[in-house]
């Protein structure tokens, strides 16, 4: 399992990093592949309401509205019908290669088996929205796959009457049966988007919309080629005809060849297994659940901040319990948190700098707290030297960080680099403990833990509360988002910045009071 | 953004429309050989009772409930359907098609495809449906001409008379 996941960890990484170079981290289409879906289900609804207005569902007339379509109206009927079905291909092609990338990224195990779970359902129901929708057309691809499908349904135990025996002649073919095609056509996707968004449902702030570039490059190349190769009908069914040779839709098709050598039932049998596997891929093999994060309501104002910033909706704002003086409390539901400590980064009360009160913070991970990264920040300080001191945070999913220490370099690793409080930056630069601090996590818009990269740049930017203090340097701190395989471009951005830091000249005290002067002024 | 990365971005975009353009439509599949028709036995029909019916006593039909007398007392279950199918002489199937449902009492149901050289041939199909354990109760032939990739349905409907070639 995990030789596969590897292997194909491999592979994403080589795209991602070519694509990469020609779109930016942020548009990459790899990691935009679950939003990319939501935006082709979007172009086959509006294509799909547009078709459906001049669709007729008789026998004869459902081909001839079609070709109407396509021959009538210069060139929207062409163009919305092609987009109709490059649309539903493209949506195959992303949301096969976004389950394969989840996978091989492990964003499936222990508590977020639940967008993997509900994600699988979806896969069968785009296969039966497109292949009604090819049968709709009723031409010789569409007799094709109605004996096909109906044969492989009727190998099923659930049917009294053959289904298949409506296609053994045209004089036994009967319209109705394209009027239950056409709810089918329009029920299935309507279910299928119910399923979307329960798919979404224990993440906050899911991206369901590419950025705007990228949705439009996207719909612009999916436009020339509706103009350069618009999809069109084959030649009308014939049911006293046998369709020799088809042209196929091996997106939608390509388990239909299989049906002439495997038994449907078998076929079935395989794919009903296939699915069953695929589901209990997040439990298998059983994973050791890392401890939610707690609640210390001594040092909780209920400020929501940890709220806002938890990606997977894990935490919410209660009623307080204890009788202090505030209006809400956190409330972590144990079975969406991840663990991922960007609520303790997000605690205004999670402040190295605090002497009066032992260090804990309003909400922490039980197995990282905030005292032992102080703790831990300040014993991996004392053993670096020389002019370039660099202390680096890191993401456990970033790599081999611990690869990059040296005698002036030490990593510190947690499970998500948005588990850091700003003010620790300002502690080690004011406190002189580093002269530098890198920041190493996941690339743009591919974090692990879907958001701690983008809040730690807001937070570092003073964009996003915590904020980080003006008074630290910017040329001190170096934010380093790289793919976890990316070992040499680490190394060579770390180097960047020593070399960038040896030239600065050294932290005075007097430098960061002239930094708040600058910032009353 | 530098303009070699729109070069860049076009490339892949166009990569991408070309693979979803051809496979599409591509490659052909041949679900038949161009020079073959296909012959197709199909039809449901339910078969006699596996045990007769039998006629109720006026007293046996006096103490049911006067919403459920009938004149008959029947068993559920039904026999299997043997059907026979001859191309040219050569028997190419026989089988016993066993009746749906649970309690066996639905129809049986034959659904079979052939796929055979084009022109003429002669063709026989027999059914029983009975208890006899000799004679079919239907037995039909035809001599048809087939064109390449023609549908010849085989057929069966017991208010018609038996079998229908189509």
């Amino acid at each position: 399992m995990s030789l596969v996941k590897g292997l194909l960890r491999r592979l994403f990484e080589q795209a991602e990093r070519g694509f990469d170079l020609a779109f930016s981290s942020a548009w990459n289409p790899f990691r935009q592949l679950g939003a990319l879906g939501w935006f082709f289900y979007w172009i086959v609804a509006a294509s799909g309401i547009y078709l459906y207005v001049f669709f007729d569902t008789g026998i004869t007339q459902a081909h001839q509205s079609i070709e109407w379509i396509m021959n009538n109206q210069w060139y929207v009927g062409s163009v919305t019908r092609s987009l109709h079905r490059y649309a539903s291909d493209a949506l195959v092609v992303v949301v096969v290669l976004h389950l394969m990338r989840e996978f091989s990224l492990d964003r499936l195990r222990g508590r977020r088996w639940f967008g993997w779970f509900t994600g699988l359902p979806v896969l069968w129901f785009i296969y039966a929205c497109g292949i009604s929708g090819y049968w709709l057309v009723w031409d010789k691809l569409a007799q094709y796959i109605a004996i096909a499908t109906s044969e492989w349904l009727d190998t099923l135990p659930f049917f009294g009457e053959p289904i298949a025996g409506n296609f053994l002649s045209s004089a036994a073919l009967s319209g109705r049966f394209f009027t239950l095609l056409v709810f089918i056509h329009i029920a299935a996707p309507l279910l299928m988007l119910l399923l979307m968004w329960v798919h979404i449902q224990r993440y906050s702030r899911p991206r369901i919309n590419p950025p705007r570039g990228l949705a439009a490059g996207t719909l612009l190349a999916l436009v020339v080629l509706s103009l350069v190769f618009p999809a069109v009908s084959q030649a009308p069914a014939d049911l006293d005809v046998v369709p020799a040779v088809v042209g196929f839709d091996w997106f939608y098709l390509a388990a239909y060849p299989l049906l002439d050598v495997v038994p449907g039932g078998q076929l079935w049998l395989g794919l009903a297994v296939g699915t069953a596997a695929l589901a209990v891929l997040p439990w298998v093999p059983p994973e050791k659940r890392r401890a939610a994060a707690v609640v210390n309501l001594d040092n909780c104002n209920g400020c929501a901040r940890c709220a806002e910033d938890c990606p997977f909706e894990a935490i919410t704002m209660e009623p307080r319990s204890d009788g202090a003086a505030y209006d809400t409390e956190a409330v972590v539901n144990l079975s969406n948190c991840m663990s991922c400590g960007i609520c303790a980064g997000a605690c205004p009360t999670a402040t190295p700098y605090r002497r009066a009160t032992a260090l804990t913070p309003g909400i922490e991970l039980p197995q990282h707290p905030i005292a032992g990264l102080r703790e831990r920040t300040i014993s991996a300080a004392e053993a670096l030297e020389g002019q370039s001191r660099v202390l680096i945070f890191g993401c456990e999913r970033a790599g081999n960080l611990e690869s990059l220490a040296g005698a002036d370099a030490t990593a510190l690793i947690m499970p998500c680099v948005g588990m850091l409080p700003p003010s620790f930056v300002d502690f080690v630069i004011s406190r002189r403990l580093a002269d530098g601090v890198l920041i190493a996590g996941c690339p743009a818009g591919d974090c692990y833990q879907r958001l701690g990269d983008e809040w730690t740049r807001q937070r570092m930017s003073r964009e996003r509360d915590p904020y980080l203090r003006s008074r630290v340097p910017a040329e001190r701190l170096r934010l380093c988002w790289r793919t976890a395989d990316d070992a040499s471009g680490r190394r060579a951005e770390l180097e960047r910045f020593q070399t960038s830091l040896a030239v600065l000249p050294p932290v005075k005290a007097r430098e960061l009071g002239a930094a708040r002067e600058a910032k009353r002024g | 953004m530098a303009s070699w990365r729109y070069v860049l971005q076009g490339m892949a975009y166009a990569a991408f429309i070309t693979v979803l353009g051809y496979f599409s439509v591509a490659p052909a599949y041949r679900y038949l050989p161009p020079d073959k028709a296909v012959i197709k036995l199909a039809f449901s029909h339910a078969a006699e009772r596996r045990v007769p019916c039998r006629k109720l006593s006026p007293a046996e039909i006096a103490e049911l409930a006067p919403n459920m007398r009938k004149p008959e007392a029947c068993e559920r279950e039904r026999l299997p359907l043997l059907v026979e199918l001859e191309m040219d002489g050569e028997l190419i199937y026989r089988a016993e098609e066993r009746p749906t449902g649970l309690w066996k009492d639905g129809a049986s149901t034959v659904y079979r495809k052939f796929v055979v050289a084009p022109g003429k041939h002669r063709v026989l199909a027999r059914l029983r449906d009975s208890r006899d354990a000799v004679a079919f109760d239907y037995e039909q032939d035809a001599e048809v001409d087939l064109a390449p990739q023609q549908n010849f349905v085989i057929g069966f409907r017991k208010t018609t008379g038996g079998f229908t070639f189509q």
